[in-house]
C-alpha cells in the first residue's frame, strides 16, 4: 500500500513572487461558490470588482483612497514581520496615531499648516510607537509572545477611545459620540479637488519607499532581517537582535500611527469610534499578500482597494450584499498563506 | 538467547551515513551501553529500533523472530520502549493519564480505574509514582519515572533510555540507577545511550562504541576500563599522527583565569578554568564530548555570561562582553554548530559582512559594490563553491564552515578560537579547514582549538589541554602527549600540573 506524505523540501525560489498572483486565481475560484449562492453571475461580478472601478475617474480616485490607510498599515506590518516581529497591533496602533492626532489637531488652532502638519505627523507618529512599547518591552525583555500582547493591546484601546469619545471629548454641541473637529490648518490638503484623496497618500509612498531603502539598503535593515531568520546566527555575528527588535517593532507602530492620524486629518477630521473599520488587520492581509516585501506592500495595498472600491460596485450594480468583498479578501488570506506553507514542503509517496 | 538484534542497519540522511552496517545485539536481562560522540549514529541506530526512522537496509530481531519495526506502535507491540531526552509528557495532564494516553481502548475513561491501574504497575515495578499528581508540578526525575513507567505500562521488556542522565541532577542519578538496576532482576533489558563513560562503567554489563556512524566494537564491561573505552570513542589508530615543528611562542594573547560557569538549575558547567594562549601556537582542548566544551565555547565567544573569572584578551577582560565587543577585542569565533553561525535565510555575500557591518558603512548607508567586491575576494580566498547571492542555507557544511572562516579570519584576529571546526566536513574540506587554522598561527596568532577528534587535536596542536566535568584536568605539551596519559586524563583519572 502506498501512502502519501508531506516532506519539507523548500520550493525554488521563483516560486514565491508568483505566489499572491497564483492565489489571486485560486481566490476567485473558490468564491465562485458564494457568488453562486447569492446568485449573481460569476463573470460579472468579477467584471465589477476588478474592471468596472477603472471606467471612471471617481472609483479609480476612490481606489486611491481605500489604498491610502493601507499603504502605511501594510508597511508598517511587513517592517515588522521582517524582522521576525509579529505585530499583529497595527490596528490598536492605528488608533493610538488618530488619538493624539485629533487631540493634537483641535489645539493647533491659529497655527500655519506649516507648524500644524509636522507636529501632527510627529504626533500620530509617536502615538503608535507609544501603544507598539509595552508589547515590543514584553518581548524582548520577558520573551513574552508578541502576537498576543499586541493583539489584546487592539481590544484595549477600543475602550480608551470609547471613555474619550462617551466622556471628556464628546462633542459638546451635537452630543455625539465623536470629538470635536480639528483646526483646518491640522487638516490634510487634498492632491485632487473635490476628491478626499489627501496628503496621506504621499505619506504612504514615502514611507514605502524609506522602509525599501531601509530593509534593503542599511546595515539596520540587514540586522533586522539576520535577527528575523535566524536570531541564533544573528546573535553570533554580533547583531543585538533585542535591540534590533525592539526598534523595529516601535518604528513598526509608528507606521500604522500615521495611518492613523491620515484617517482623522485627511477624512473624518475628528475621533469616531469606526475610525479604523479594521484597517490594521487588513495591513496583515497587505503585507502578507505583498510577501512582506515593501513595493509588494504597495502594489497589494492597491489591489485590496480595488477590492473594496469594487465591492461597493459590485453591490451597487447587481444587488449583491458588499460583504463580498470582504469574504475576497479574508478568502485571498488564507490562500496565499496555505501556499506560502505549502512552498515549504512537497507530497511524496512511498511505501 | 536475545532480546534484540541488529543486523547490517544502514541509515542515510542524504549524502550523510548517519549508520554505515551495524551490528547491535541485546541480550535478554543485561544493561548494554551504546556509546559514541555526539554524532556517532547512536540515536539514528535506536529510532530505527524504535520505529522512528526506517533503515535503508538491514534486518531487525525480536527474540529471535525477524520483525518489522515501521512505527512506534510496532515498536510497542514488538515490547519495545523509548525514553527520549526530550519528554512526550503531557502537562496538564495527571501521571495516570499521562501514562494511559494511547493505551486504552474503548470510549470512556474512569480517573479512579486508570489511577488504579497506573498505582498497581507502580507497585509491580517499584517504579514510585503519584498516580494523581499532574506532569506540570513534578521535577526532571519525576518526570523521567513517568515515562519509564509508561513504556513498561506498555508491557515493554526492552527499554531504550536516550542519554537519561543529561537531564538529571547527582542524586536523581542513583534513584535512576537503582530502577534500572531493580527492573534488570525483574527480566527487562535495558539499552543505554550516553556518552558518559563512568556512568556506563557503573551500571552496564556490556559496551557497544560507536564512531562516525560505524561500530567500534562492543566490550563485556569486566574486560575494559574507562580509557580504553575514551579511546574506543575518539579513535585508536588516530594516535601517532607525524607533528610539525614547533615554533617558537611569543607572549599571551589570551589568557582564561579562575573561569566558572553555573547553569540556571545550580549545575556547575565549567569549574575554575585557567588557560593561556600564546601568540604562534595552537593550544588544543581535548576531551569526550559533554564535559564542558559547548559552555567554554559559549562563554568565550559571548552568548553567555561567566558566573565568575576573567578572559583577558589583548590585555581587555572580555568575560561576560557581547559577542561584537569581542570581535573588535581581537577574537576570530567559529561557532560549535555552524547553523548557529551563519544566517540561512541571507545570501553569502551578507554573511560575510554581517560581523564587520562598521567597514561596509558609507554615510550611514551600505556600500553594496564594496561588500560584493570583498566577498568576490573571500569566496576566491577560502574556495568557497558559491556565487555572492546564493542563500547560505543552499551551501554544504563545508562551505558554510569556509564562510564562517572566511568572516572572522579576514579581520586578521590575534586570537582564533575553533570549536569543533571540521565535525561532520568530508576529507577534503577537513583538510582545508585544518591548513587554514596552522596558517594563522604561523601568521603569529593564537588559536584555541576546542575538539572532540583527538586525532585533530594530535594533528594541529602545539599543547594539549584536557577537559574533564567542567575542569581542566591538565595541560601537556603535545609532544610528550601519549594514548596512555590523554586517555586517562578524558576519563578523569589522573590530573598533570
Amino acid at each position: 500500500m502506498s501512502k502519501l506524505r508531506l516532506e519539507k523540501a523548500p520550493a525554488p525560489a521563483w516560486v514565491r513572487p508568483v505566489i499572491p498572483l497564483l492565489a489571486i486565481l485560486v481566490t476567485f475560484l473558490i468564491t465562485l461558490i458564494f457568488i453562486a449562492w447569492v446568485q449573481a453571475n460569476p463573470l460579472h461580478t468579477y467584471y465589477y470588482f476588478l474592471v468596472a472601478p477603472f471606467t471612471s475617474t471617481v472609483t479609480m480616485i476612490e481606489l486611491l483612497v481605500k489604498a491610502t490607510p493601507l499603504f502605511l498599515t501594510g508597511a508598517a506590518v511587513a517592517f515588522a514581520f521582517r524582522a521576525g516581529y509579529y505585530n499583529i497591533g497595527a490596528e490598536g496602533q492605528l488608533m493610538a496615531g488618530a488619538i493624539i492626532g485629533s487631540w493634537v489637531g483641535v489645539m493647533l488652532e491659529g497655527f500655519s499648516s506649516w507648524i500644524a502638519l509636522p507636529i501632527m505627523i510627529v504626533g500620530g507618529f509617536l502615538g503608535g510607537v507609544a501603544w507598539a512599547l509595552i508589547p515590543a518591552l514584553l518581548r524582548v525583555r520577558l520573551k513574552v509572545d508578541e502576537v498576543v500582547t499586541t493583539l489584546l493591546m487592539n481590544s484595549i484601546i477600543v475602550f480608551l477611545v470609547s471613555y474619550l469619545l462617551n466622556g471628556p471629548w464628546r462633542d459638546p454641541v451635537s452630543m455625539w459620540p465623536q470629538s470635536p473637529d480639528i483646526a483646518k490648518s491640522a487638516m490634510f490638503f487634498t492632491l485632487i479637488p473635490q476628491s478626499r484623496l489627501h496628503f496621506g497618500f504621499i505619506i504612504g509612498i514615502v514611507v514605502i519607499l524609506t522602509i525599501w531603502f531601509v530593509i534593503s539598503r542599511t546595515a539596520f535593515g540587514l540586522k533586522m532581517r539576520a535577527a528575523g531568520s535566524s536570531a541564533e546566527g544573528a546573535r553570533f555575528a554580533g547583531v543585538n537582535v533585542e535591540r534590533t527588535i525592539l526598534v523595529t517593532a516601535l518604528v513598526s507602530g509608528g507606521i500604522a500611527g500615521l495611518a492613523g492620524v491620515g484617517e482623522v486629518a485627511g477624512i473624518h477630521f475628528h475621533l469616531i469610534q469606526g475610525l479604523s473599520s479594521n484597517l490594521g488587520y487588513t495591513g496583515i492581509i497587505v503585507a502578507t499578500l505583498g510577501a512582506l516585501n515593501p513595493f509588494g506592500v504597495g502594489i497589494a495595498a492597491l489591489f485590496i482597494g480595488l477590492i473594496d472600491t469594487g465591492s461597493l460596485t459590485v453591490s451597487r450594480a447587481m444587488g449583491v450584499p458588499v460583504y463580498l468583498g470582504q469574504v475576497v479578501q479574508a478568502t485571498l488570506l488564507l490562500v496565499t498563506l496555505s501556499m506560502f506553507v505549502l512552498t515549504n514542503y512537497r507530497l511524496k509517496r512511498e511505501g | 538467547m536475545n532480546a534484540v538484534q541488529m543486523l547490517n542497519i544502514t541509515k542515510k540522511f542524504g549524502d550523510l551515513v548517519a549508520n554505515d552496517n551495524v551490528n547491535f545485539d541485546l541480550r535478554k536481562g543485561e544493561i548494554h551501553a551504546l556509546l559514541g560522540e555526539n554524532g556517532a549514529g547512536k540515536t539514528t541506530l535506536m529510532r530505527i529500533l524504535y520505529g522512528l526512522y526506517r533503515a535503508d537496509s538491514g534486518e531487525i530481531w525480536i527474540n529471535d523472530q525477524p520483525v518489522q519495526i515501521n512505527s512506534p506502535r510496532d515498536a510497542i507491540n514488538n515490547g519495545v520502549g523509548m525514553v527520549t531526552q526530550h519528554f512526550t509528557l503531557v502537562p496538564p495532564l495527571s501521571v495516570a493519564e499521562n501514562i494511559v494516553l494511547g493505551a486504552v481502548k474503548g470510549f470512556t475513561l474512569n480517573p479512579k480505574e486508570i489511577e488504579k491501574s497506573v498505582a498497581e504497575a507502580s507497585e509491580e515495578y517499584g517504579i514510585t509514582v503519584k498516580p494523581s499528581a499532574l506532569v506540570r508540578h513534578l521535577s526532571v526525575g519525576e518526570r523521567q519515572r513517568v515515562e519509564i513507567l509508561k513504556a513498561l505500562y506498555r508491557r515493554a521488556n526492552v527499554l531504550i533510555m536516550d542519554e537519561p542522565t543529561a537531564v538529571l541532577v547527582p542524586q536523581e542519578v542513583d534513584g535512576l540507577f537503582n530502577s534500572l538496576k531493580q527492573l534488570v532482576e525483574k527480566g527487562l533489558s535495558v539499552i543505554f545511550i550516553s556518552h558518559k563513560l563512568n556512568e556506563v562503567m557503573a551500571i552496564c554489563d556490556r559496551v557497544t562504541v560507536l564512531r562516525g556512524g560505524r561500530l567500534v566494537g562492543t566490550v563485556e564491561r569486566a574486560g575494559t576500563s574507562e580509557k580504553d573505552l575514551a579511546v574506543m570513542m575518539v579513535g585508536r589508530e588516530t594516535f601517532g599522527v607525524e607533528r610539525q615543528g614547533i615554533k617558537e611562542t611569543g607572549d599571551p594573547v589570551l589568557t582564561v583565569d579562575h573561569l566558572s560557569l553555573t547553569d540556571e538549575q545550580g549545575i556547575d558547567k565549567l569549574k575554575d578554568i585557567t588557560l593561556e594562549v600564546r601568540h604562534g601556537e595552537v593550544l588544543g582542548v581535548a576531551g569526550v564530548s559533554g564535559n564542558g566544551q559547548a559552555e567554554l565555547v559559549k562563554v568565550l565567544t559571548g552568548l553567555q555570561k561567566p558566573t565568575n573569572g576573567q578572559i583577558i584578551l589583548n590585555a581587555i577582560d572580555i568575560a561576560g562582553a557581547s559577542p561584537s565587543a569581542i570581535t573588535i577585542a581581537g577574537m576570530g569565533r567559529t561557532p560549535e554548530d555552524r547553523h548557529a553561525g551563519v544566517v540561512g535565510e541571507l545570501t553569502v555575500e551578507e554573511n560575510l559582512a554581517l560581523e564587520s557591518l562598521e567597514i561596509y558603512l558609507n554615510r550611514g548607508v551600505l556600500d553594496r559594490k564594496k561588500i560584493r567586491k570583498q566577498a568576490i575576494e573571500m569566496i576566491a580566498d577560502y574556495n568557497i563553491k558559491a556565487s555572492p547571492e546564493d542563500k547560505v542555507r543552499t551551501l554544504s557544511g563545508g562551505n558554510m564552515q569556509k564562510v564562517v572562516m572566511a568572516r572572522s579570519l579576514s579581520r586578521n584576529p590575534s586570537c582564533v578560537l575553533a570549536a569543533q571546526p571540521t565535525r561532520g566536513l568530508d576529507v577534503g574540506a577537513t583538510e582545508y579547514v585544518r591548513g587554514k587554522l596552522l596558517e594563522q598561527r604561523d601568521r603569529g596568532a593564537g588559536v584555541l582549538l576546542i575538539s572532540e577528534d583527538l586525532e585533530e587535536i594530535m594533528e594541529l596542536a602545539d599543547r594539549i589541554a584536557v577537559i574533564y566535568e567542567g575542569r581542566i584536568m591538565g595541560v601537556i605539551p603535545a609532544a610528550e602527549a601519549t594514548e596512555e596519559s590523554l586517555g586517562l586524563m578524558m576519563a578523569g583519572v589522573t590530573e598533570h600540573n
